[in-house]
């Protein structure tokens, strides 16, 4: 059974097509990158893969679900998170806090347990918070637990983006621009903890613009541009394909230019 | 170690300030509990001055209620005198024409009131910001029309009068033996505690979650709409309580013009002035509230005029509110927490430890 395959999909906002018949898949245990230009439509992609635009026409399955009825409460239920590429973590919650929210959809009290704080909602807490600790650890944001979201450094509230993602307990991990606005150094870390992101069990879909990250941590890699898919391959690949280095380097505005 | 407190800057004064309250919170606890249940034997507690402290505490829990949809899901509302006039009234009919007692009638006045906040919140929950404030204020005058106009129920404009004391334990609770005072503290200081426990409960981060960003909380898997909803039926209910308590309070005498758009403003300036979010704000706004056109007693009828300089300057200068400020103490882990932290090798993330283990 496939993971995640995406068939032919397309949006359309009005007369603009923003995404036109994409097909991707991805594998389990894969890091797979979505790379274009700006504008090309890859958030886009990760819009409609987790319910917050309805698809106009195509197919999309993970795990054997489809996804396209779904709303976006179900889709996380399904497995499938993300982090978003303009920060949307909650600015006045802590960072422990933005975690925990993460793990909502796993927190099984109801809410008269939470009001008069039975042993159940004591344990499930308990249990939650320890888990927290331990992504927040994992990413190495262990020393900010305590700290506001709001108050972090941009490359610190993306690291609490993706640990809020993990705390869903999804299988495939939607990643959008993880690595703006952090310094070499930071992205450096970051593409060590993408590794080990895959190597603990995780799915990535991975949209990035930092190419030394997408080159150096992709099974494979899909570009796109004005919401078409011009190229997939392996990263070796990508880096020698005419079309790509034509939509990178301007290449295509001339043959528009032309039209 | 140090790290574990990140960024928090440990020579504030809010630093500082808040952790000398925490280390002697206890002490501040039964000091403060102490002086409370003193209260009524104070000499200079008048009847009147009397009125005011239990006004003050009376409109905290109010606040505590409408903060609950302000200050942590960030809706806001201006009709909440409705459901307060909706408790008062549920509780006074209840007593008077269905002959109940006070508690049972005090319940219904809380119940009566979430259920009316339920059946206002279906429909217009898909609104947010202004349109939710315009409703609301909508809905306050239709509660007003209501208490003015069905006569054979409410009794219009003419209010009710003749409201039962509630009795405890044989014990009639009035002005004078203070037994007011001692209901409307305890109801007051049990608002406040759920009000943390949800506030720390996986509700309460929902309803936070919808504040910051209802977009990322949505994406967190939280059904946005459904918790909109709990919070609006639990502000209901606290203010429906409140209500309730009202008719108590007012010398056994309700009447409408008690339930208008002014009393809305009161509750929500309550909350602003105070701190949103905060529960030690809602007790403090009430305070300032109350005795400010006390204290400039000279300036009585121009206390609206105040209360919206109060609120431009606040907007201006400290929209978190007098006391709304982001807490420097660290997360606070319960017991059961600390103890599977020690177990999962965690110990480290404990503040302060040491004392405990």
């Amino acid at each position: 059974m496939a993971f995640l395959t995406i068939d032919n999909i397309t949006i359309r906002f009005g007369g603009l097509t923003a995404v036109d018949n994409v097909s991707l898949r991805v594998d389990q245990g894969e890091i797979v990158s979505l790379v274009g230009p700006n504008g090309a439509g890859k958030t886009t992609v990760f819009n409609m893969l987790t319910g917050v635009y309805r698809i106009t026409e195509g197919d999309m399955e993970f795990m054997g679900q489809k996804l396209m009825d779904k709303t976006p409460q179900e889709i996380v239920k399904l497995g499938i998170s993300r982090t978003f590429q303009n920060l949307r973590l909650f600015p006045k919650l802590r960072v422990i806090e933005n975690v925990l929210v993460g793990m909502h959809i796993h927190t099984h009290y109801n809410f008269f347990q939470g009001l008069f704080h039975t042993p159940a909602y004591r344990r499930q807490e308990a249990e939650n918070i320890a888990r927290a600790i331990e992504i927040l650890e994992s990413i190495g944001m262990g020393a900010h637990i305590n700290d506001y979201a709001g108050s972090l450094p941009y490359g610190d509230q993306r690291k609490v983006e993706i640990a809020r993602a993990m705390a869903t307990d999804a299988k495939l991990l939607l990643l959008d621009e993880p690595a703006a606005g952090m310094n070499p150094a930071e992205s450096e870390a970051l593409l060590q903890f993408i590794r080990h992101l895959k190597n603990i069990g995780y799915t990535v879909l991975l949209i990035e613009h930092d190419m030394n990250v997408v080159m150096n941590v992709s099974d494979r890699i899909y570009v796109l541009d004005h919401g078409k898919l011009i190229a997939e391959g392996l990263p070796e690949e990508i880096a020698s394909n005419q079309a790509v280095i034509d939509a990178y380097l301007g290449g295509e505005r001339e043959k528009h230019a032309e039209n | 170690m140090e790290k574990r407190f990140g960024s928090v800057k440990e020579n504030g004064l809010l630093y500082v300030f808040e952790h000398f309250v925490d280390a002697w919170k206890w002490v501040f606890a039964v000091v403060i509990g102490a002086v409370l249940l003193y209260t009524p034997k104070f000499s200079f507690m008048t009847p009147a001055n009397m009125r005011i402290v239990i006004m003050i505490i009376l409109y905290a829990m109010l606040g505590m209620g409408l903060n609950v949809l302000i200050g942590y899901t960030g809706q806001v509302s201006l009709g909440h005198a409705g459901f307060y006039g909706i408790g008062a009234y549920v509780c006074a009919l209840s007593m008077t024409k269905l002959g109940w007692s006070f508690w049972p009638a005090l319940v219904a006045a809380g119940v009566f009131a979430a259920l009316i906040g339920l059946l206002l919140g279906l429909p217009t929950l898909r609104l947010s910001g202004t349109y939710l404030s315009i409703v609301t204020l909508g809905f306050c005058e239709i509660v007003q029309m209501i208490l003015k106009q069905w006569e054979s129920v409410t009794n219009g404009n003419y209010g009710i009068r003749n409201i039962p004391k509630p009795v405890l334990f044989g014990m009639k609770l009035d002005m004078k033996n203070g037994g007011v005072f001692y209901l409307t503290l305890a109801l007051c200081v049990l608002t406040g505690i759920a009000c943390l426990a949800i506030r720390n409960s996986k509700a309460g981060r929902a309803f936070m979650a919808i504040r910051d960003d209802e977009l990322a909380a949505t994406m967190m898997g939280i059904r946005t709409a459904r918790y909109k909803i709990l919070a609006f039926v639990i502000s209901a209910f606290i203010t429906g309580l409140g209500g309730g308590l009202y008719c108590v309070i007012a010398n056994s005498y309700i009447e409408p013009t008690s339930f208008v758009f002014n009393t809305s403003i009161l509750i929500l300036s309550v909350v602003i002035v105070g701190g949103l979010g905060t529960v030690r704000g809602m007790v403090f706004g009430s305070a300032l509230l109350w005795l400010f056109p006390q204290v400039f007693r000279f300036l009585n009828e121009w206390r609206f005029v105040i209360y919206g300089v109060l609120l431009v300057l606040m907007m201006q200068f400290r929209p978190q509110g007098a006391l709304g400020w982001q807490s420097t103490l660290p997360y606070k882990l319960s017991r059961p927490t600390r103890r599977l932290l020690v177990e999962r090798g965690l110990g480290a993330y404990i503040p302060g430890r040491g004392k405990e283990a």
